[in-house]
């Protein structure tokens, strides 16, 4: 499956610039650890950006394509980033024949983003997803792994308004 | 450690320290903490069983301590108390409220509570069974690979060794030379357990002479349903690194590497755990048992790519690159990980390897049947009463694993088939049920052992809506380096998906077996020449349900949607309009009949924008509305 890659500028702090040279110079010897780098250096900036790739192809001294060509392989390696609040809305026929459209509109306008995007206070994100199977519940949107079923527009404000402070 | 008599000496004084028939200590309590365990709340089971002993004052003579998985998953959070004269108590499904209350009564008051023992609530008549070993579910069970898993704590080697653990490594080490260490394994008819069923001994026999060699332990366990692996990794990690020794012994390597899955945090946890304990003790590392023995053992984790379980696939990845199988030959053997002589084995396969050094091959060889020794390990999971891990020994009949071990399919439907070996497998229908389960006789039916998902079937499940998940499944996780497995499943995916919106013809059917065949004889690797299995034994078992979606279009099953339609019965519906107010395309009008004694006009589904949710028939209160 093809991967979503970020579109945001990257935003990498010094003491995470620190700690994954830390890590490269740990493994540099082994070019066979590129994966453990590559996992631990998801764990200090969360996704992988081509910014974090190239330190590593440069580090562990290997072609940015190779890092890029295993990134791309295994699904636990991810090139865009996800808000603290992972927002969803279903988008399955039932949901979106049952106004789930809308509900997304609605969540664009309040969150201030559009589908696919992040906030710059990396607190929201916001995406489609395929059925989720609760099509009792249509329209349905998902925040974290919290479900709301039956939304209507006017509900949207309230339920982000939850999880703006914490 | 150094010798023989060191490890003896350390087995004694565990072994006093855990009896619970001496006056020091009245019981042991053991709480399942593997990741089912752990899922279903069993911290704070734990916890209270720490405070209400410390709090009660029985810490000296009550042990609590964490164990792995009993392979009981439908009990999780379970508890189990052994107390003096060898009794065991079994209390599933505990809470910290639970939790307290046993304390107060059992180990206080010395009373077993009937009441949440795992026999409560299924007792038909007379005495509630309240130790899992009396169950019909344990019973018939041989525990070999599993013999540790929720009994001793995973992450003390001291229990461990109590349980003559790292005794088979120092007999190797000490009695055997690496030949005949190899010959035991051939001759116990060890097979391997991940899929294929190859002789182990025969592998390891295999491993080409060179200055460096490699011992490799799959764990990347992907098959959807299968988790046997994961449990032994939690519940006793232990003996795999003792079987990694003894196969490096064997095969004249001094360096192992385990590949595990990310998913599985619990299981790397608990390795490492493992080995800096065994390296604490010298039996991992150079010297060991004061021999000239030295072997070491490294981890690495996956990254969630299904293909790597694929042994070429696996050592490419370790080796740092995508996980892309390599053509065969040379074999691992020959030339496997960092280019050098490898031998590979799956958890299971090596779980087995210390039990048959300390009791001999001809023990092993006595379990099972002629061409498939000892006991396999299934997960248990569908459309089955009791669901869980389960050991037994090969050559069981699916009939006893279903009836007897699963207790059947729950609320009284009836049995259709067994999957077996997820999505390289196949299926045994029901009326095969009487064969008795072990490689070869699987593999004649068209099916494989696999790594041991046991995914159970009702009449309610539909066999080509099955064959296409698991399709489904192989489309996302082929890695895409072949022709056949890249695009092949893709296209056998797009006739599935026609059949099951009813667009298909008998001609397809023919044309989707051809296709199969071609997949599987000119696939790269494992999961391309596996990946039609499913569909095959669907359509060589269930044609009948293929024919009815293509000829009839219909789905008997009910399953397939595009095939379906909601229809509600004129007569029984008393038009109150609540399956309209639930129609997320509001596709359910009124009609202009009145059925005899209602008073208001029935309601009626149009088709035409229907989108099959469901959601009407479970909200009419009066069962008119059925799915056709």
């Amino acid at each position: 499956m093809k991967k979503k890659i970020s579109t945001l500028p990257f935003r990498g702090t010094p003491e995470q610039e620190a700690e994954l040279k830390a890590v490269i110079d740990a493994n540099k010897q082994d070019k066979s650890s590129l994966m453990a780098v590559m996992q631990q250096a998801q764990d200090i900036y969360g996704y992988l950006p081509f910014e974090v790739q190239n330190m590593i192809a440069e580090g562990m001294d290997v072609p940015l394509e190779k890092v890029f060509g295993v990134a791309t392989f295994y699904s636990q390696f991810a090139l865009s980033q996800k808000g603290k609040h992972h927002v969803s809305v279903c988008l399955g026929t039932a949901c979106y024949v049952k106004g789930s459209g809308k509900i997304m509109e609605k969540l664009e306008e309040v969150i201030g983003i559009e589908q696919g995007g992040i906030t710059n206070d990396l607190r929201f994100s916001l995406d489609a997803t395929r059925c989720v199977g609760a099509c009792g519940l249509a329209p349905v949107m998902i925040v974290g792994e919290d479900v709301y079923g039956r939304m209507e527009p006017s509900m949207v404000e309230s339920i982000i308004a939850k999880y703006r402070n914490d | 450690m150094k010798s023989l008599e060191e490890l003896m000496t350390l087995k004694a004084k565990m072994q006093d320290q855990t009896k619970v028939d001496g006056t020091d200590c009245e019981y042991r309590i053991l709480v399942g903490m593997a990741t089912c365990g752990i899922a279903a709340g069993a911290r704070p089971v734990l916890n209270a069983f720490v405070d209400g002993i410390a709090d009660a004052g029985l810490s000296d003579r009550t042990v609590v301590m964490q164990t792995g998985c009993i392979g009981i998953c439908q009990f999780e959070p379970v508890v189990e108390i052994y107390g003096k004269d060898n009794t065991r108590t079994t209390y599933v499904k505990m809470n910290a409220e639970k939790a307290k209350e046993v304390v107060e009564r059992h180990i206080k008051g010395g009373e077993v509570v009937k009441e949440y023992t795992i026999g409560a609530g299924r007792a038909d008549s007379g005495e509630i069974v309240t130790s899992l070993p009396d169950t019909d579910f344990f019973k018939r069970q041989k525990r070999v690979a599993l013999r540790n898993c929720g009994i001793i704590d995973p992450e003390s080697i001291d229990d461990y060794i109590a349980k003559d653990g790292y005794f088979a490594l120092a007999k190797c080490l000490k009695e055997l030379t690496p030949k005949e260490v190899t010959q035991t394994i051939l001759e116990s008819g060890l097979r391997g357990r991940g899929g294929g069923g190859f002789p182990t001994g025969k592998k390891w026999s295999f491993v080409a002479d060179g200055p460096k060699k490699y011992v490799v332990c799959n764990a990347d366990e992907g098959d959807p349903g299968a988790f046997m692996d994961r449990s032994v990794l939690e519940g006793d990690p232990h003996c795999i690194l003792e079987a990694m020794a003894i196969a490096g012994y064997a095969t004249g390597s001094d360096e192992g590497w385990i590949y595990v899955r990310a998913e599985y945090p619990i299981a790397v946890k608990r390795l490492n755990i493992a080995i800096r304990q065994a390296r604490e003790y010298g039996l991992l590392g150079e010297h060991i048992f004061g021999t000239d023995f030295n072997f070491d053992i490294h981890i690495r984790l996956g990254a969630g790519a299904f293909v790597c379980g694929e042994e070429t696939a696996l050592m490419t990845s370790i080796e740092g690159n995508r996980g892309e199988p390599r053509p065969r030959p040379p074999f691992p053997a020959v030339k496997g990980l960092f280019g050098c002589p490898t031998v590979e084995n799956n958890v299971e396969t090596f779980a087995n390897v210390p039990q048959i050094i300390l009791n001999g091959a001809q023990w092993f060889a006595s379990m099972g049947t002629e061409k498939s020794k000892g006991t396999k390990v299934f997960a248990l999971g569908g459309k089955i009463s009791n669901t869980g891990l389960v050991e037994i020994p090969m050559g069981t009949t699916l009939r006893e694993i279903v009836e007897e071990i699963g207790g059947g399919c729950p609320n009284g439907k009836k049995f259709k088939a067994a999957q077996t070996g997820g999505p390289s497998g196949g299926c045994i229908p029901a009326a095969l049920m009487d064969v008795e389960v072990d490689y070869d006789n699987l593999i004649a039916m068209g099916c494989m052992m696999g790594s041991g998902g046991l995914i159970i079937m009702d009449e309610d499940n539909c066999m080509v809506d099955m064959a296409k998940f698991f399709l489904e499944f192989t489309v996302d996780e082929s890695c895409g380096k072949c022709t056949p497995c890249r695009v092949g499943t893709r296209r056998l995916l797009e006739m599935l998906d026609k059949i099951t919106r009813g667009e298909g013809t008998l001609e397809d059917l023919d044309k989707i077996e051809a296709f199969c065949n071609y997949i599987k004889s000119n696939s790269l690797c494992g999961l391309g020449q596996t990946a039609p299995n499913p569909v095959l034994a669907t359509l060589k078992f269930f044609r009948d349900e293929y024919v009815a979606h293509v000829v009839d279009k219909k789905c008997p099953a009910g399953v397939c949607k595009g095939l379906l339609k909601y229809v509600i019965d004129p007569d029984k519906c008393i038009g109150c309009g609540k399956c309209a107010k639930n129609c997320p395309a509001n596709t359910i009008v009124k009609t202009d009949y009145v059925a005899p004694g209602h008073k208001l006009p029935s309601m009626k589904i149009l088709t035409e924008g229907c989108v099959k949710c469901g959601a009407c028939m479970s909200n009419c209160n009066f069962g008119a509305i059925s799915k056709q």
